[in-house]
């Protein structure tokens, strides 16, 4: 007996906005610092003290629903949300459930066979972010941080409408794309700026009902979430198929297991008392301030791509790699501003850059140098500098460190020596000491010229440039 | 006359005039204090001497600098303790917060300190501001120096005794649901709720944030406008605060000619003692014949207001007092077992009786298939009494009507009974609902020798017109003092 | 009294409200809350059909804060009133996520 089943799968996504500030009060959303560095009495939950809205969220959170074609609520507000968590400093979170910001929208997604699906957005929220716990791993007690308390979020609940990992994963994509377009957050799911949970159930295929669906959470790589979903599809098979129920219910994804657990405890309700934020007013988002949000959006993809096109001459090939990710886009065209040549830029981007971010299991989001480094190291390859095989070397270093190449090459003695003189009398010494190549070459087996521009790299330890190698080697041959 | 009978006003003006220090007012409070504190217990916290004596030396080099000129520099005050003061316990009267210093001071607060208030201690209340009689305190009740076999009401009950016991100048209390008006009456005080948004939230600890407003309590209405003139502010800290003018004490003009008056028929009615109803309407009667135009009209909907504040406010109180875990200040129980059990714990020995059934009153009348039938049946009951409201203002310039259907009643007659106890409210707690300013002023005396308070409720925004009538009508009748304060 | 409050709800309720009460504190809990709910059951006489939820008093809209720090490190303040602390952060017993 071999049914036929159907995934059913909802994103609830976090992400982290880009304010400098928290989303009620003026602490800084920097990154790392001491525990409870960044905190105030309003994000501790002090007696006494009350929130104020910071602008910037409502605007961000307007952008990312205009670029979801969302329609925005002219008139939202906020409301609380009840339980007790030590992360959760006045055992409320402020959101929203009554009257989100936005509603209705959705993004379109290209599927495995190439085909077009639209993934509908439910609503998107505004939320503030919960400390964090530390768990001490010998001790009986957990250390709470409120530094990431406050910090805004908004969470993109989608509809219903994806059937496989895939197709989580194209459209986790594609609003990481254009939030990151938008400049509203950098979405890194590594640390947390991004987050997903995942509802999912499944059905026999063919049915219209929906089967009883589970929440997991805790997934921080595109990697963990394509491994719960296939974890969580055949855990709820095996249910149905021995006759047992799919309890509803929340669960913890463990990567390092590729296991998840229930998060039930018999103390945890789940009821959570949602009533109207008394601190807070209602927020009216007029046509203006709409329009205005829209003017101040920052450029788009597909804007991207016919400019690049137009101004910069790029293959579409190139142009596709390039603009996939903002983050990329925003250090060729640094790059670009400084030392010309797109074409060049482009490709220490595709190949080299990507191989790196491969080869070091990162992610495009965690590219660290600058771009006045990559345009320096592409001036010393064009000046014939240095040659292609140090390029290389001296960008790994540029990649991971962030060297100055420049610094990097003189200190380390790098530069091709270029200088005719001395490079002629090198090739001679190794044509001297090399008569049976010389007799092969002038036998016509011209392969043997690769031997001698090796053995001449080799006593110039790599510091020549081969073109030049081949030409002086080829004249002092009489091979011209 | 004894400096302890002084007004507020009175006293910053001698002290600007160089008859009284500042030092010698806080040293004269002070020992007030000492004389009738185990009488009455109107403090929770008394400052160390020092500190007390030290702020108003500090006051008075700055008032003789020119620095400080407003009319309430070097006055002591106290302040009612669910407000904030910097490295002052601030403990709402409850266990959970018995050992709670903030780190900051509230707007309300730091606006007195910027007028050079001396403050010389935090009032005893009904815990977390839950009750009408500040019997539910953690630090034992409050009397009424009147007659201590008397509550003096609540929750704001010692700012009022302490005002009218002569055991500060003036005091800051705070308005949820009458909170300031009704211990107001039963002290023989003046009190001002203000319009809602007028005075900062920011630094009250709170109760129904949707509700809560911080007022003065003094001697006379003229203390009054005078510290509502200086606590009132804009606060960009308070999302709540509305911009508007702080001239309460330009309306202190002894004038009701024209001005219209609704009685409300329906808060005469049943439930009324036959004395304050007398002292009430005799006030009506003297403002008739200073010229004003007196009717009777029906306000309705007045017993709806009781239920629906107290899904309201127990709903927010659920929620804003969540924040008491034991894990970031205030109690924390000693031997528990994780975290569940620690929380439990705390908050179930932290917390007293009262707060706890308001707790659960209003987890339960949140939770999930309730909401629509109590909360927000409540909300639009209070839209209702909101329109209610609109209609009288619009006939009327102000409504007058008692702040307490009885005067004060004996110590431990009110919290066998919560219902009994919270019908006590009825003539405040709609004004609360509907976000409107009221005053209570003494207008008499029962025959067990209590005071009655009559209370003018004004149109969002009116204080002015509802001073201007209490001044009138205070201009009558003479200072009411309690025996104690001497 | 029209609303009877089972043992089942006052416990659901301490569960809510992180409220642990004696057996003899859940009667009277039982009583008290029944005898508030069959007063607030009072609203019912009243006809809301159509009225819109008043939340807040007034139409006060639209006040925020602009994105700029204003706070700094205020972490000695926050922690002072800790019933526990360590390494600059709060202490709680031992929580699993």
């Amino acid at each position: 007996m071999s049914k036929e089943y159907e995934m059913v799968i909802g994103l609830e996504v976090h992400v982290e906005l880009a304010t400098k500030t928290k989303i009620f009060c003026g602490c800084s959303t920097a990154f790392g610092g001491a525990p409870n560095t960044h905190t105030c009495p309003v994000c501790t939950g002090m007696p006494g003290s009350l929130p104020v809205l910071n602008k910037q969220v409502v605007e961000y959170a307007t952008a990312v629903g205009l670029a979801t074609n969302c329609t925005i609520n002219q008139n939202c507000k906020f409301d609380r949300k009840n339980y007790f968590y030590p992360d959760n400093p006045q055992n409320y979170q402020i959101s929203q459930l009554y009257y989100p910001i936005c509603v209705n929208g959705g993004v379109e997604i290209e599927t495995a066979d190439g085909g077009k699906k639209t993934i509908g957005i439910h609503e998107i929220h505004m939320e503030e972010d919960a400390g964090k716990l530390v768990h001490d791993e010998w001790g009986d007690s957990s250390l709470v941080d409120f530094n990431r308390s406050g910090v805004p979020l908004i969470e993109i609940v989608s509809e219903p409408d994806m059937r496989s990992a895939d197709e989580v994963i194209a459209y986790l994509e594609k609003l990481r794309q254009t939030i990151q377009y938008l400049g509203a957050s950098d979405c890194k799911l590594n640390e947390g700026s991004m987050r997903a949970d995942v509802n999912l159930s499944i059905r026999e295929k063919g049915q219209t009902e929906f089967g009883t669906r589970t929440e997991t959470k805790n997934l921080n790589s595109f990697k963990a979430i394509q491994r719960a979903i296939e974890n969580e599809k055949n855990r709820q098979i095996d249910l149905i198929e021995a006759g047992e129920k799919v309890v509803q219910e929340t669960r913890r994804w463990d990567d390092n297991k590729e296991y998840s657990y229930p998060m039930r405890s018999k103390e945890d309700a789940q009821d959570y008392r949602y009533f109207p934020e008394p601190d807070l007013v209602p927020i009216l988002i007029s046509d203006e301030w709409i329009e205005d949000i829209k003017s101040r959006q920052p450029e788009f993809r597909e804007e991207k791509m016919v400019r690049y096109a137009e101004e910069f001459d790029l293959p579409e090939y190139d142009i596709d790699i390039i603009t996939a990710n903002k983050k990329l886009a925003d250090i060729f065209e640094a790059t670009v501003a400084i030392c010309g040549n797109p074409k060049k830029v482009s490709n220490w981007l595709m190949v080299e850059t990507m191989f790196l971010i491969k080869d070091r299991g990162m992610d495009v989001e965690d590219i660290s140098f600058s771009p006045e480094n990559l345009a320096k190291l592409i001036e010393l390859t064009q000046s014939k500098a240095i040659n292609g095989k140090v390029a290389k070397e001296v960008f790994a270093r540029i990649f991971d460190e962030d060297i100055d190449p420049e610094a990097y090459v003189k200190e380390n003695g790098l530069m091709a020596v270029n200088d005719e003189g001395e490079l002629k009398a090198v090739i001679e010494k190794v044509i001297a000491a090399n008569p049976k190549s010389v007799e092969d070459i002038n036998a016509g087996k011209l392969k043997a010229m690769g031997f001698l521009v090796g053995q001449t790299m080799k006593e110039m330890k790599g510091k020549a440039d081969p073109g030049s190698v081949n030409a002086i080697l080829k004249e002092l041959l009489g091979l011209e | 006359m004894s400096l302890m009978k002084m007004t507020a006003v009175e006293l910053g003006s001698r002290i600007k005039s160089k008859e009284i220090s500042a030092v010698e007012a806080a040293r004269a409070a002070l020992d007030q204090i000492k004389s009738v504190e185990d009488k009455v217990n109107s403090y929770v916290t008394v400052l160390d001497e020092d500190v007390v004596l030290e702020r108003a030396a500090r006051v008075q080099q700055e008032i003789e600098a020119g620095k400080l000129t407003g009319p309430l520099a070097g006055v002591p005050v106290a302040i009612k303790d669910n407000m904030c003061t910097e490295g002052i316990l601030t403990t709402c009267s409850s266990k959970i917060l018995s050992n709670f210093k903030p780190g900051f001071s509230s707007e309300a607060v730091l606006n007195l300190e910027k007028a050079g208030a001396v403050i010389l201690g935090k009032t005893n209340m009904d815990e977390f501001a839950m009750g009408s009689t500040t019997e539910t305190s953690y630090f034992g009740p409050t009397k009424n120096p009147w007659n201590t076999a008397h509550v003096p009401g609540g929750s704001s009950g010692g700012s009022c005794s302490a005002v009218a016991a002569g055991e500060c100048f003036y005091a800051l209390g705070s308005d949820t649901g009458g909170s300031i008006r009704q211990p107001s009456s039963f002290c023989g005080v003046t009190g001002i709720k203000p319009t809602y948004g007028t005075v900062s939230r920011y630094g009250l600890i709170a109760y129904g944030s949707s509700l809560d407003q911080i007022g003065p309590v003094a001697k006379d209405v003229t203390d009054c406008a005078v510290i509502l003139d200086t606590i009132a502010s804009y606060d960009a800290k308070d999302s709540t605060s509305v911009k508007r003018e702080y001239d309460f004490a330009s309306a202190l003009k002894d004038d009701v000619k024209g001005m219209r008056i609704g009685i409300p028929k329906d808060y005469f009615g049943e439930g009324l003692d036959s004395e304050v109803k007398e002292a009430v309407l005799n006030v009506a009667k003297t403002l008739e014949k200073k010229g004003a135009i007196v009717e009777e009209f029906d306000l309705s909907l007045v017993s709806y207001a009781i239920p629906a504040y107290y899904v309201i406010a127990s709903a927010e109180a659920s929620s804003n007092l969540a924040r008491f875990d034991g894990v970031k200040y205030g109690y924390r129980t000693e031997d528990y077992e994780g975290l569940h059990n620690m929380y439990k714990k705390t908050r179930s020995e932290g917390f007293g009786p009262e707060v706890k059934r308001r707790i659960m009153l209003g987890s339960f009348v949140l939770s999930s298939g309730y909401y629509d039938a109590y909360y927000l049946k409540a909300l639009r009951t209070k839209a209702l009494i909101k329109q209610a409201f609109d209609k009288a203002f619009a006939s009327y310039d102000m409504i007058l009507a008692p702040a307490a259907p009885t005067t004060a009643p004996k110590l431990g007659d009110s919290l066998s009974d919560p219902i009994k106890m919270y019908l006590g409210d009825i003539y405040t707690i709609s004004v609360n609902l509907a976000g409107l300013p009221g005053i209570s002023v003494p207008c008499g005396i029962d025959s067990k020798g209590l005071p009655i308070g009559a209370q003018f409720i004004g149109n969002c925004f009116d204080e002015k017109k509802i001073i201007q009538a209490a001044y009138s009508y205070e201009k009558t009748r003479d200072m009411m003092l309690s025996d104690m304060c001497v | 009294m029209a609303n009877i409050i089972s043992d089942e709800t006052i416990e659901y309720v301490g569960i809510l409200a992180k409220l642990e009460l004696s057996d003899e504190e859940k009667e009277q809990a039982k009583k008290d809350m029944g005898s508030m709910l069959d007063y607030i059951d009072k609203l019912n006489e009243l006809d809301t059909t159509g009225v819109e939820p008043m939340s807040h008093v007034f139409p006060v809209n639209n006040v925020f804060r602009e994105d700029v720090v204003t706070n700094g490190d205020d972490r000695d303040n926050i922690l002072a009133n800790a019933p526990e602390e360590k390494d600059g952060a709060f202490v709680v017993p031992k929580t699993f996520d």
